[in-house]
């Protein structure tokens, strides 16, 4: 795969680039509505509550949309051929964007069952991404 | 004010746009700007001093200055493709609440004769910034607007069942009204075949399933309901106008089947006092086929969910129950990156019977509805002739 475009690291989210050092996904919980959301970001887009609590996820979802690029996006070479893109939703309840590795792009569909895995990237961090699940 | 308050207090008095057949045109930025609006203001009897208002999808005081507008009404609403609806809606709430007096909206854009003036093709880079795009989403490498689109078209079908074949039904509809109109970018009769034989995109949407990249640019002329009827052409009123935002990003997007045009078309409706049953020509905001086949189901014509079947029996083209795009929309006739003005401007021909080949019989209301960001934020405009007012 040719090199990422690579994600900013913003302050108010460094402990969850932090976790990715270590291969563990965080999700931020705010401790007014109790509840994860996401994008990560210091306040609770439910409540504004502005005290997040860092906490780790199973790294079990599901398969909520996906689209097979078959022209290459953002820091993609057509070398690399057609990739999936998906939304999933995280058990915990809130939904991410990845790409879902480790299969053909074509044989990932809704509903399927997926699981976190890791993409390095230059400065130590890692990507979040998924894997189908046995 | 009343509940009412923007029923038919202001009307569209004046219209153009600029566009050709090649998708290219000769000018380009401010000169092209002041064009539209000359020849919007001409079609309306109006001339640059009668202006006191402006409505542009970036910095308003920067054109204003240069077309030499010392505006008391400015819309700076930036919402992607939806910008002039939304720029019609808050001009007939400052022409109805007295900020303005006559209000002129416009928009240009020459994305293909760009690249050769930059000497390069494609699109130019956008270098990472604070927005949270480029850190949640950019690194996976979905293409965008299109990729967006084609989330929301996976989970479409996924859920409902809808298919390939009755998306690409929209297209053929669309070109079907664009073989009508001498300036539209494509012309030739399509087929689902056609469509689905198209090299695949980003899937599920296939290349005819998107629509065009075109040179283009429109603007619209707006003043009271009393002033209007002195003016040159018939008044079309603004009967209705509303919006709504639901998300940025489209991993944002609280359900990917729903739109918040479920929330600006009823919103609009009301304010018209009409259902779906009074609308005789829908402008809706075609991007992609499932832009277009959500707007239906969002806007009322359809149960959610029923989008497909609903346009498999070619009711959006020429001679079908409810024409939908009848200058062949975003799809075959121009699109140049925010369409939502070329609704209003073909909305706006139709009611007044200015529609050429394509003009159906005496439409009374007619509905643009437009679309900006990633199925971010929707504008609905109700627009009606002389005998709804």
């Amino acid at each position: 795969m040719s090199p990422l475009l690579e994600p900013p690291a913003s302050d108010e989210v460094a402990p969850f680039w932090d976790a990715t050092r270590r291969g563990k996904l965080v999700l931020p919980w705010c401790r007014s509505c109790e509840r994860p959301f996401w994008y990560p970001r210091a306040t609770c887009p439910r409540c504004l509550g502005d005290t997040v609590e860092w906490r780790q996820a199973r790294g079990d979802g599901t398969v909520y949309a996906v689209s097979v690029q078959h022209q290459p996006g953002p820091g993609r070479d057509a070398a690399d051929g057609p990739y999936a893109v998906a939304l999933i939703d995280l058990d915990e309840g809130v939904r991410v964007m990845g790409n879902v590795l480790a299969c053909a792009a074509a044989d990932v569909h809704v509903g399927m069952s997926v699981r976190v895995t890791w993409q390095a990237l230059s400065d130590g961090r890692q990507l979040l991404q998924f894997a189908p699940r046995e | 004010m009343t509940e009412h308050a923007l029923r038919a207090a202001a009307a569209i008095v004046g219209v153009a746009d600029a566009v050709s057949p090649t998708g290219e045109l000769d000018l380009h930025g401010r000169v092209l700007e002041a064009k539209v609006v000359r020849e919007a203001l001409a079609d309306a009897g109006l001339t640059i001093g009668d202006v006191d208002g402006i409505c542009y999808g970036g910095s308003a005081p920067g054109v204003a200055e240069y077309l030499g507008i010392q505006p008391r009404f400015m819309d700076g609403t930036m919402t992607g493709g939806s910008s002039y609806e939304l720029h019609v809606e808050h001009a007939a709430a400052a022409i109805a609440s007295g900020l303005g007096d006559v209000v002129v909206g416009l928009y240009a854009a020459t994305p293909r004769s760009d690249r050769a003036r930059r000497g390069a093709r494609g699109r130019l880079g956008t270098p990472p910034g604070p927005n949270p795009m480029f850190e949640w989403e950019m690194p996976y490498g979905l293409r965008l607007p299109i990729g967006a689109y084609a989330l929301a078209a996976s989970r479409h079908m996924a859920v409902y069942g809808t298919t390939s074949e009755q998306l690409a039904q929209i297209a053929v509809d669309a070109r079907r009204w664009a073989s009508m109109n001498p300036r539209a970018r494509y012309q030739q009769s399509i087929t689902i075949d056609d469509v689905l034989a198209s090299p695949m995109r980003a899937s599920p949407l296939h290349r005819l399933d998107c629509c065009l990249v075109t040179d283009g640019a429109g603007a619209f002329v707006m003043t009271s309901a009393a002033r209007a009827h002195s003016l040159a052409k018939p008044p079309v009123y603004v009967l209705g106008a509303a919006s709504c935002s639901d998300h940025s990003m489209i991993t944002a997007m609280p359900d990917l089947t729903v739109t918040a045009g479920a929330i600006s078309g009823p919103a609009a409706f009301k304010q018209a006092g009409i259902t779906t049953a009074d609308v005789d020509v829908l402008m809706s905001y075609d991007s992609f086929t499932i832009t277009a086949l959500l707007h239906l189901e969002d806007l009322g014509f359809c149960a959610k969910g029923e989008g497909g079947a609903f346009v498999e029996d070619a009711k959006l083209g020429p001679g079908g129950a409810l024409p939908m795009n009848t200058n062949g929309g975003g799809l075959s006739y121009t699109h140049p990156g925010q369409y939502g003005m070329f609704l209003l401007v073909e909305a706006t021909r139709q009611l007044r019977g200015e529609s050429g080949e394509r003009q159906l019989r005496g439409p009374q209301i007619a509905v643009a509805h437009g679309s900006g960001g990633v199925l971010s934020t929707m504008g609905t405009v109700v627009l009606g002739a002389e005998a709804t007012r």
